[in-house]
């Protein structure tokens, strides 16, 4: 088996905070992290070649500091990290972003099995998964909660939905996209660390990956911001006060016309 | 170089400073230069956002926009609004009613009509609902093998119908089905797509659709167009829009489509469809939630907002916190990594108020928040607050309204 | 305070705090309560090679030295006294092989317990060899290739759980401490049974248990070096692991300060922060004080056994007593500035004071490191 991880190095949103003087995101001291839903990814990916044996291979794009994702990647145990980085890339939307990955991934050559995070927690698009696939035109399964089997090319999944969970079977090459629920990431160790630190990341510019210039970057992206705002602080409203009985009492007036 | 300040203009006035989300724009002193300072962007931490552009009154900042070569040749052919309607078992899901209604409302602003696309098996008799909801047309295409929701070939049908009839605007739900087959539509017709926007609108000049949408886990909204390509494509949270009054006097057309076997095809295959009974008490549709947070203090009391939710028809949520104590099964977990709900009711109850919690709630129309500490965050959006002791308020409000409705 | 740590010191420190904080931290209330062992906490220490620090490279470890051993320690303290014990003991278990082990020995049981498949324990307490180990009543008689143990050890951490003992017995009791040697004991030899399960104050998420060997046979190549060489070991093995107990009470004692600055922020009486008077920080200051005078002395101590110097008796019982009684000190004031909260168990700071207790007792009681230090001392002016 041979698997890419997608993922992406982003702001620990956990710490974002907002400036009420200026308005604007605070991103000082707050630390980039892998993305969280991209280290169930990484730990699937790590568990079937555990099983199944193969080699893992992780890819994100970003700017050169995401090189620090790729490093505690390999510190939790995948074979092969590479970076996709270049000021052309930059401004890219999820439509540009999927494309410019799908170049990396050919470069790579032969898959089995691509997974990527469900959604990524700045942006919260779920849309690059599922682009890659349609790039690529292989099958996909979104929402990911648990791999039941992969044998004879053939991986049988459960699909998580709003009402319990649908089970596919899909042939591969065929892109997941996972869900908290697949398994819990383990810690790195003190060994891939050690490894981590001594690892070769393959950086792969534009040079490399020769795309077509129309499509990456911010013109090969559709979409564009116009205006970012901080949503207007929501006023907080009425406090009531007294002795337990009295505010019971205003609560359920206040409620009883909007309970049937 | 993509963005880049004219340094001719730049005051060093520190108006994109203040614009800039990302922190990327600092003031530089720098003799020579008329004002003796100037804006300089970090290209590392640049998202190539725009957000300093307007903001800036000299116009000393150039973001570097796509060529004419990136632009689709035929963008006036593209009319109406398309909502694409998600079944399940064959029934239409309520996110889609909401949808219609945004659309009926942005349609009036261009003119134009709503369509609904519907895919499935059997569908007839849901028909006239969606006229009454505001589809002046339906294009209906039935088949056996489109009975449920499998990504390939609802992606192929509605690739081969946007084709076909050039849809100006399609939105459809941010579900699992919605998010899962859109992001596969928009790259194969190359287009582009906002995710989970809570708010759609008409640029009155330029009539062009206003995407806005929170990112960085709800710290920070986004306004995105897709002025260059057609459909402009959005997924909208489920509760987010109103559906209209349903009007039994409106007439719809009905388009009947058939297509190749061929692209009905898929490689996946769906083995089963299993329910799950925890998941059932389906959070994102209930009206009334009792949520419970790290001031529980432990899984045994969420039994006195099981009792509460009870009494008032409601569910049981629950913040990260609960969920990664083991108290709660994370089915129940509302928030960013959760659900998101838009109850009538929303009482959370010693929840501190993250905004991770904030954003997958905050949309409730009344929310109570009952919490021992009075800086605690969740006072900032509550409707009501209670500053006091869960567990003597919860059981003598579940009394009250027990003996008030009699159950 | 700079420590400037080494690139795989910091690496140490940054897995070992991610663990106490993820993996610890949330069930040391409970270990607490169930004083259960805590074999799903080790399963993720021993994943994350924390068992590896302290031993060699040529047999599966990574080679650090007791500076190294004593950053995991401390960290995974701040979180739970009573789950860094656990992994602490497997270290004072291992320590008699790694020192005095022939190259068969460690070949044999290493590998296992730098991967944490197995962890160790040390057996030397018994009932009524305490301070005065030189008291020691289990024998070990020689019979052809074997040696047969008699005796019943007490107060042994990691007992009945650990898979490989590190045990001394006397060889020749005609020789008094002389006559001591030490030995490898697996689980599951025959005559090795455990008895009382001790019930205790704190560190309560480690086990103590009595080890009892009745006519039990083991083979005679479980001998760790000679015969007579017991009491050396002992206190070789101890000069490693006391910077060990010190650094256990310098994260016990710092993850009570931690709870108590953050606490002294949130907690409001008469419409001001606790944090914002000069009584509470006055006693902050001088908590924190304590500690990072503490952490000078105990990473000072472990960096020189680690130069290789010989004879640091004298500065590793320092850093013991020091330690120690800074633990017990900064435990009890955060229990003061908890107020009420503090003695109640929904709190966590009366659980590290319990906790620290233990640190001024075992592996030599601070009256006992005072003797060292002042016999040291003495033997230095009469030079």
């Amino acid at each position: 088996m041979n698997i890419i991880v997608c993922i992406k190095q982003v702001p620990d949103t956990t710490e974002v905070r907002i400036n009420p003087e200026t308005n604007t995101l605070v991103r000082e001291g707050v630390k980039s992290i892998i993305n969280p839903f991209d280290m169930y990814a990484i730990e699937e990916a790590i568990r079937i070649k555990e099983k199944l044996g193969g080699k893992t291979t992780v890819i994100t794009m970003g700017p050169p500091q995401a090189e620090a994702a790729l490093r505690e990647a390999f510190a939790m145990g995948i074979d092969e990290g590479i970076l996709i980085s270049d000021r052309a890339f930059a401004g890219s939307d999820t439509w540009a972003t999927s494309y410019t990955l799908v170049g990396a991934i050919k470069k790579i050559g032969e898959f089995d099995l691509i997974l990527c995070g469900k959604q990524a927690a700045d942006g919260d698009t779920a849309q690059v998964g599922p682009g890659i696939s349609a790039h690529l035109d292989i099958p996909q399964v979104t929402y990911v909660k648990k791999i039941e089997e992969i044998k004879d090319g053939l991986a049988r999944v459960e699909r998580m939905t709003e009402e319990g969970f649908e089970i596919i079977e899909t042939p591969l090459p065929a892109l997941f996209t996972v869900v908290k629920e697949i398994n819990e990431p383990r810690l790195p160790s003190l060994k891939g660390m050690m490894r981590a630190k001594q690892a070769k990341i393959a950086l792969w510019t534009q040079k490399e990956l020769n795309l077509d210039a129309q499509k990456i970057g911010l013109c090969g992206s559709p979409t564009q911001v116009v205006k970012i705002f901080t949503p207007p602080p929501k006023k907080g409203g009425k406090i009531i006060t007294g002795e337990t009985q009295e505010v019971v009492s205003e609560l359920f007036d206040l409620l009883k016309s909007e309970v049937n | 170089m993509p963005i880049q300040i004219i340094l001719e203009k730049c005051t060093g006035c520190k108006l994109c400073l203040k614009a800039c989300p990302f922190n990327a724009i600092r003031i530089e002193d720098k003799k020579g230069l008329p004002a003796g300072r100037q804006a300089v962007i970090d290209l590392n931490t640049c998202n190539l956002c725009g957000a300093c552009v307007p903001a800036c009154k000299l116009k000393a900042i150039l973001l570097e926009k796509p060529d004419k070569a990136c632009i689709v040749p035929d963008i006036k052919d593209y009319k109406g609004i398309w909502v694409f309607i998600e079944q399940k078992k064959g029934k239409v899901q309520s996110v889609s009613y909401e949808l219609l209604g945004k659309a009926q409302e942005l349609a009036k602003q261009l003119s134009c009509q709503v369509s609904a696309v519907f895919l499935g098996n059997g569908l007839d008799d849901q028909l006239e609902e969606l006229v009454w909801h505001g589809a002046d047309n339906i294009y209906l295409i039935q088949a056996p093998e489109l009975a449920n929701f499998q990504d390939e070939p609802y992606t192929n049908v509605l690739v081969k119908l946007i084709q076909k009839y050039k849809p100006e605007i399609l939105l459809c739900g941010a579900t699992s089905i919605g998010r899962s087959l859109i992001s596969r539509v928009a790259v194969n017709i190359n287009t582009g797509l906002t995710a989970d926007c809570t708010g759609l609108d008409i640029d009155p000049e330029k009539k062009i659709l206003l995407q806005t949408r929170p990112a960085f886990g709800g710290n920070i909204m986004a306004t995105i167009i897709s002025p260059n390509h057609r459909p402009q494509m959005a997924t909208v949270r489920h509760k987010v829009m109103q559906p209209i009054a349903p009007d039994k006097r409106r007439k719809g057309k009905i388009i009947r489509e058939q297509f190749d076997s061929s692209l009905y095809a898929s490689r996946t295959k769906l083995l089963d469809i299993v329910e799950e009974v925890e998941a059932l008490i389906n959070l994102s549709e209930a009206d009334i939630i009792v949520s419970g947070g790290r001031g529980m203090g432990g899984p045994e009391n969420f039994k006195l907002l099981y009792e509460l939710a009870q009494v008032l028809g409601g569910a049981v949520g629950s913040s990260r916190a609960a969920v990664d104590a083991g108290w709660m099964p994370y089915s129940h977990q509302v928030g960013q990594t959760g659900r998101t709900v838009a109850a009538k009711i929303y009482i959370a109850c010693g929840i501190s108020g993250q905004i991770q919690h904030l954003v997958g709630m905050q949309s409730s129309k009344i929310i109570v928040a009952i919490n021992k500490d009075p800086d605690a965050p969740i006072f900032k959006v509550a409707t009501y607050g209670i500053i006091g002791d869960l567990f003597e308020i919860i059981p003598a409000l579940t009394k009250k309204f027990k003996e008030s409705l009699k159950r | 305070m700079d420590y400037l740590l080494t690139d795989g010191q910091k690496m140490i420190q940054e897995l070992s705090r991610k663990i106490a904080q993820e993996k610890v931290a949330p069930v040391a209330a409970k270990y607490d309560i169930t004083e259960e062992f805590p074999w799903d906490v080790l399963k993720v220490i021993a994943d994350s090679d924390l068992f590896a620090i302290f031993v060699p490279v040529e047999y599966g470890g990574i080679g650090g030295g007791v500076l190294d051993l004593c950053i995991a320690t401390e960290e995974l303290s701040r979180a739970c006294g009573g789950i860094a014990v656990c992994y602490a003991a497997s270290a004072l278990g291992t320590f008699p092989i790694i020192l005095f082990g022939n190259e068969e020995q460690k070949k044999k049981y290493l590998p296992d317990l730098a991967s944490g498949k197995k962890i160790a324990a040390f057996g030397l307490t018994e009932p009524e060899a305490g301070s005065d180990a030189s008291a020691i009543k289990t024998t070990a008689r020689k019979e052809g290739d074997h040696y047969v143990l008699n005796g019943t050890k007490h107060f042994i951490t990691n007992g009945a759980e650990a898979q490989i003992y590190t045990i001394v017995a006397m060889t020749d009791k005609t020789k008094g401490a002389r006559g001591a040697s030490a030995f490898i004991v697996e689980k599951g030899t025959k005559g090795f049974t455990f008895g009382k399960k001790e019930e205790k104050l704190g560190i309560r998420a480690s086990i103590t248990s009595e080890l009892v060997f009745t006519d039990c046979k083991i083979p005679k190549e479980n001998l760790l070096s000679k015969e007579g060489m017991g009491f050396i070991i002992t206190m070789k093995t101890f000069d490693m692991s006391r910077p060990g107990v010190a650094a256990q009470a310098l994260g016990i004692a710092q993850g009570a300060l931690d709870h108590t600055v953050k606490y002294a922020k949130e907690r409001h009486q008469f419409g001001k922060a606790i944090s914002s008077f000069q009584g509470i920080q006055w006693m902050l200051a001088d908590m924190a004080t304590e500690v990072e005078a503490a952490r000078s002395l105990v990473y000072s101590v472990a960096r020189m056994v680690d130069s290789g110097k010989t004879g640091v008796s004298k500065e590793s019982a320092m850093a013991k007593l020091f330690a120690s009684d800074v633990a017990m000190k900064v435990t009890t004031d955060a229990v003061q500035i908890f107020g009420g909260y503090g003695y109640m168990k929904d709190y966590p700071v009366e659980k590290f004071m319990r906790d620290a207790k233990i640190t001024q007792i075992y592996e030599g009681t601070n009256q006992i490191q005072r003797n060292i230090i002042a016999l040291q001392l003495i033997k230095e002016m009469a030079k």
